[in-house]
């Protein structure tokens, strides 16, 4: 049993169509990247996973849970999935240490002092165990991001979901969020990871999947998308993104 | 040139006719803010669910309040309400409610504002961790719009705390009131007056300055 799988999933907005007939699986601690044109539809796509977006036709089952079934419990659900956003989403109004906990005590029913202990200890792991009493404010882009991927760990998920977590950083941060990224995947978490970052996808994704106007076109194997893509709108994204 | 008078205002006259109805202007500004910006936030919350069945109720109420003259809303209330209930409710009380009911109107305008000032990020943020609706609102989006918009909720209230005196149309005892009756009683009604002026304007630009130093603060923070 894949941890999500997508069977024909299709999305419109009125009666534009965001997602064609996408579909694709995740097995248990398999990273998959994916990437393609802005527009192409690859976040909305991330977001149909843990329900953050409706869409009208075809499943998702996460970790065998449909996720646009109407009787299932999403908030439950979501606290399994792990997210991390382009813009962090770190809540400005509260320190590291609460952003970190809040959820554990309100969603989980964990105490306190379980939940302040677990989050700092994942503070410490993404290399910013000083900054626990500030607030979010306080931290460059990069740091932030690395507390939102401890947030989302602290949460025990399943999987995590990443749509472009590197896309509204400066150059000089990226690398400290990706390194994050790799030691996750190389433990074995499974990721969806929406990114341009192929270096990221070469070193650690398993799968890349590609999308162009709504539609899944390629879905392969690492080595055989960077060897040799087989449809051109591929071609053409990987030339101008690697090349430049 | 006037022949003003004060020497009657002495101590004694303040607290025997004033004060008590200063407590009352100030319980009523207190009282209509809280049950205010608690109402407001609900009508907000409703008119932001997108759910028709709900829209159309909060908006068709927030309209209609905002649409009306205070005074007419004060008078109506207090002249129907015994026709409803079957008996008289008193000046004060009648007063509380109506400013509660009134003030939620713009108070919720106000959150609406700052509820939508809130990206829909933290409200996805809040949802992906697992949170329900009521714990996005209430642990992630409320406590930023109500510190964003505070400034705006606290100038609402000095207005609030001006209109106050217009429950002299139902004859309720609030400061204005305490003043009118000290002018008639000792035959002074324009010296009376002009206290009563300088004090709401003294009570109300010192509250406003307060407000300034607090929006100051607050751009710090941010």
């Amino acid at each position: 049993m894949p941890m999500i799988e997508m069977k024909n999933v299709s999305k419109w907005y009125g009666t534009f169509q965001v997602l064609a007939e996408c579909s694709t699986q995740v097995e248990k601690g398999e990273v998959i990247v994916v990437c393609g044109p802005s527009g192409s539809g690859k976040s909305t796509l991330i977001k149909c996973v843990n329900g953050l977006e409706p869409f009208q036709q075809g499943e998702i089952l996460v970790n065998d849970i449909s996720v646009g079934d109407p009787k299932t419990n999403l908030p439950k659900l979501r606290a399994r999935v792990g997210m991390v956003f382009q813009h962090f989403e770190l809540f400005p109004h509260m320190t590291i240490t609460e952003n970190l906990s809040i959820a554990q005590i309100k969603v989980l029913g964990r105490s306190r002092d379980e939940a302040t202990e677990r989050g700092l200890k994942l503070l410490e792991r993404v290399g910013l165990k000083e900054q626990a009493a500030k607030h979010p404010g306080q931290l460059s882009g990069g740091q932030q991001q690395r507390v939102a991927i401890a947030r989302a760990l602290s949460m025990d998920p399943i999987c995590m979901l990443f749509d472009e977590p590197t896309s509204a950083l400066d150059p000089e941060m990226i690398n400290e969020v990706l390194d994050v990224m790799v030691e996750l995947a190389q433990e074995g978490m499974t990721m969806m990871v929406v990114t341009h970052e192929m270096g990221f996808a070469r070193k650690v994704a398993h799968r890349v999947v590609f999308m162009d106007q709504g539609r899944i076109v390629e879905d392969d194997a690492k080595e055989a998308f960077f060897g040799s893509p087989r449809s051109e709108r591929a071609q053409q994204f990987l030339s101008k993104i690697l090349h430049h | 040139m006037l022949a003003l008078d004060f020497s009657f205002l002495t101590p004694a006259v303040i607290s025997g006719y004033v004060v008590k109805g200063f407590i009352f202007s100030l319980q009523l500004t207190l009282i209509a803010m809280l049950g205010g910006v608690v109402l407001g936030t609900l009508l907000a919350l409703m008119r932001l669910s997108g759910r028709p069945w709900l829209v159309m109720p909060a908006a068709g109420y927030v309209n209609t309040m905002r649409s009306i003259p205070l005074v007419m809303v004060i008078l109506w209330f207090f002249l129907l309400i015994p026709l409803v209930i079957g008996r008289p409710l008193g000046a004060e009380i009648s007063a509380i409610i109506t400013f509660t009911l009134f003030e939620a109107a713009y108070y919720s305008e106000i959150m609406r504002a700052g509820i939508q000032s809130i990206s829909r990020g933290q409200v996805a943020a809040g949802y992906a961790l697992g949170m329900s609706y009521r714990q996005t609102m209430g642990l992630i989006v409320l406590p930023q719009a109500f510190r964003n918009m505070l400034p705006v909720l606290l100038t609402q209230t000095i207005i609030l705390f001006q209109d106050t005196s217009l429950v002299y149309a139902i004859g309720a005892y609030d400061l204005l009131k305490g003043f009118e009756i000290a002018g008639k009683n000792f035959n002074r009604p324009v010296e009376t007056y002009l206290v009563a002026a300088v004090l709401y304007f003294a009570i109300s630009f010192s509250l406003s300055l307060l407000v300034k130093k607090l929006q100051q603060r607050i751009a710090i923070v941010r």
